[in-house]
């Protein structure tokens, strides 16, 4: 059914700091790699080593410069399904293979229920279902729900291979419904921002905005060479004779 | 958003069908359905070929066609379900009245009513048909007042323009019956008009600040995509061909839907006989033709939020 249910016992979901996110897309190729033998398998890539090349993800890193009143930065921003508590792309889904999970609140898909009308990647406003021209169905982020729950993994890997590869930490995962989880605790100290609320969707993974760089670090940097004047010193000699001015 | 031609000709094709239906059925409540077999058969054979053709037409887009019939399934919380079960329903109303009328030759009693609800079910399978659109919220040219009024008025426009020449090409045709033509081109004309100005002055909507939540500390601008090609969602939701010919496809579109079917059944109006039939036929041909292109341009110039993660929107700005 995909009717939303009307409250679900946890929701779990991502935070995301894009503070220390360094924009390596390590996220990107462990979630590929986990996913395309999993629930939602395979994440089709079509010509991949073509002058053209498409296929499937989960997650995509996008870069971004800002100006800010400290000056101009970069922000790296790995984007991926939100798992919405109001899901637009679970309502549209004429046939029920959309579906938003009552006991923790995951979105997934149904591959053997999905017609592929791409209305639910219509829906969504943050790009995070790919359809899969290949199979012929819709795919998206799973939030790993076959590792988070998967006893055959250590316990310590029992995350989604997004978190599990970040090498900054950047990526953090747990119940946002519990407001005493470490991940609410994060959420709430870093200011978490949900992306687009005036949409009404109520994304669950929070976004932690890059710290203010109030204090810039001491400049440790060497000075630069001076200038190698044509006219005389050693350097200058050197520069002449390898120049083969002499 | 990518115009894909299956539900361009699907929502072109059977919006014109469901508006052909809508008068039949009005015609058979007033009591001035014209009677004869041959006028019956086609009108009603056009009408269901389009309406059939479009659905069918609406297949080709799916991943999984033979898993069609699963979209029947929720219509409580679906608008696309709910089209699909609309559309379906309506069938039974139209085969009742297409036997009774065309076979039996009857244009009273229950064909009447079955007329009204077919007339009914036309009205509500083009509305659910209109939400599907209106109720996106990340497309700001759909997620408007304008589009369900829009989708209702072509079809009924379509639908009246085609009727007219059935009738006149069937020897049935009358003064009031172009005049309904007439009227409903020029009133889709204001409509289509008044939906490019809607969207033009209507471009409040999110930012790539608020697609990130990173506005508050500046300007934000996108300096790498997170791959080198085109994806899946840069080629369906970030579709740019059509849009930057959207002022010549305008054009094309006013001409062939509007303007030459008001000159054509001017014409027909004052000019005898055949002249008039000619015209009447004509127009209701060149709009359907001009339909397509206004239809192409509904989609070519949708915008989606998904684009602003990749900066469409600055680049659009700045071009």
């Amino acid at each position: 059914m995909t009717c939303i249910p009307v409250k679900t016992d946890r929701k779990l979901g991502l935070a995301i700091d894009l503070d220390t996110c360094v924009g390596c897309h390590a996220c990107v190729t462990s979630c590929k790699e986990w996913n395309t033998g999993a629930h939602s398998a395979p994440l089709t890539d079509l010509l991949p080593y073509d002058a053209d090349p498409d296929g499937v993800f989960f997650n995509r890193v996008h870069t971004y410069e800002q100006d800010t009143p400290d000056g101009g930065r970069t922000v790296n921003f790995p984007r991926s399904c939100l798992h919405c508590e109001q899901p637009a792309c679970v309502t549209v889904c004429p046939t029920g293979a959309s579906y938003k999970r009552t006991s923790d609140g995951i979105v997934l898909v149904d591959q053997d229920k999905c017609i592929g009308c791409k209305l639910c990647s219509w829906a969504c406003p943050y790009g995070a279902r790919e359809f899969d021209v290949d199979v012929g169905v819709m795919k998206k982020c799973t939030l790993c729900v076959d590792r988070i729950y998967n006893e055959n993994l250590p316990e310590e890997d029992r995350v989604p291979a997004c978190v599990a590869a970040c090498p900054t930490g950047a990526r953090h995962f747990g119940d946002f419904g519990d407001p005493d989880s470490a991940i609410s605790k994060l959420s709430a100290e870093r200011g978490g921002v949900e992306l687009m609320p005036e949409l009404g969707y109520k994304p669950v993974n929070r976004y932690l905005p890059p710290r203010e760089r109030k204090n810039h670090p001491v400049n440790t940097a060497a000075k630069p060479l001076e200038a190698v004047k044509a006219e005389g010193g050693f350097l200058g000699w050197v520069d002449r004779i390898l120049s083969g001015k002499d | 958003m990518r115009p894909a031609f299956s539900v361009i000709f699907f929502t072109t094709a059977s919006g014109a069908g469901y508006g052909l239906l809508f008068w039949l059925g009005l015609a058979a409540l007033a009591g001035i359905l014209p009677g004869g077999f041959w006028f019956g058969f086609v009108t009603m054979a056009l009408a269901v070929g389009l309406i059939s053709a479009g659905l069918l037409s609406s297949t080709a887009h799916l991943g999984r066609p033979e898993r069609a019939w699963r979209a029947f399934s929720q219509w409580r919380s679906s608008w696309l379900s709910r089209e699909g079960v609309a559309s379906v329903l309506t069938y039974l109303p139209i085969a009742a009245f297409g036997v009774g009328w065309v076979f039996l030759g009857r244009t009273g009693g229950w064909v009447v009513a079955a007329g009204a609800l077919m007339a009914l079910g036309a009205v509500v399978t083009v509305c659910m048909t209109a939400m599907i659109y209106a109720s996106l919220k990340p497309v700001r040219e759909w997620h408007n007042p304008t589009t369900l009024p829009g989708y209702l008025l072509f079809a009924a426009m379509t639908g009246a323009v085609l009727l007219n020449g059935v009738l006149h090409l069937f020897g049935h045709g009358s003064q009031p019956m172009v005049l309904l033509a007439l009227g409903t081109t020029i009133l889709g004309w204001i409509m289509k008009r008044t939906i490019w100005r809607y969207n033009a002055t209507h471009r409040d909507g999110p930012t790539l600040g608020d697609a990130t939540g990173l506005g508050n500390a500046g300007k934000v601008r996108s300096s790498q995509w997170p791959h080198t090609e085109q994806n899946y969602l840069l080629k369906e939701m970030g579709y740019k061909i059509a849009r930057k010919h959207s002022a010549r496809l305008r054009i094309i579109a006013q001409a062939l839907a509007f303007a030459a079917p008001i000159a054509l059944l001017a014409v027909a109006l004052i000019a005898p006989g055949w002249l008039s039939v000619v015209g009447c036929v004509l127009a209701a041909l060149v709009q359907l033709a001009g339909m397509l292109v206004e239809r192409w341009l509904f989609f070519a110039e949708a915008t989606h939020t998904v684009t602003l993660y990749y900066g469409y929107a600055d680049k659009e700005a700045a071009a």
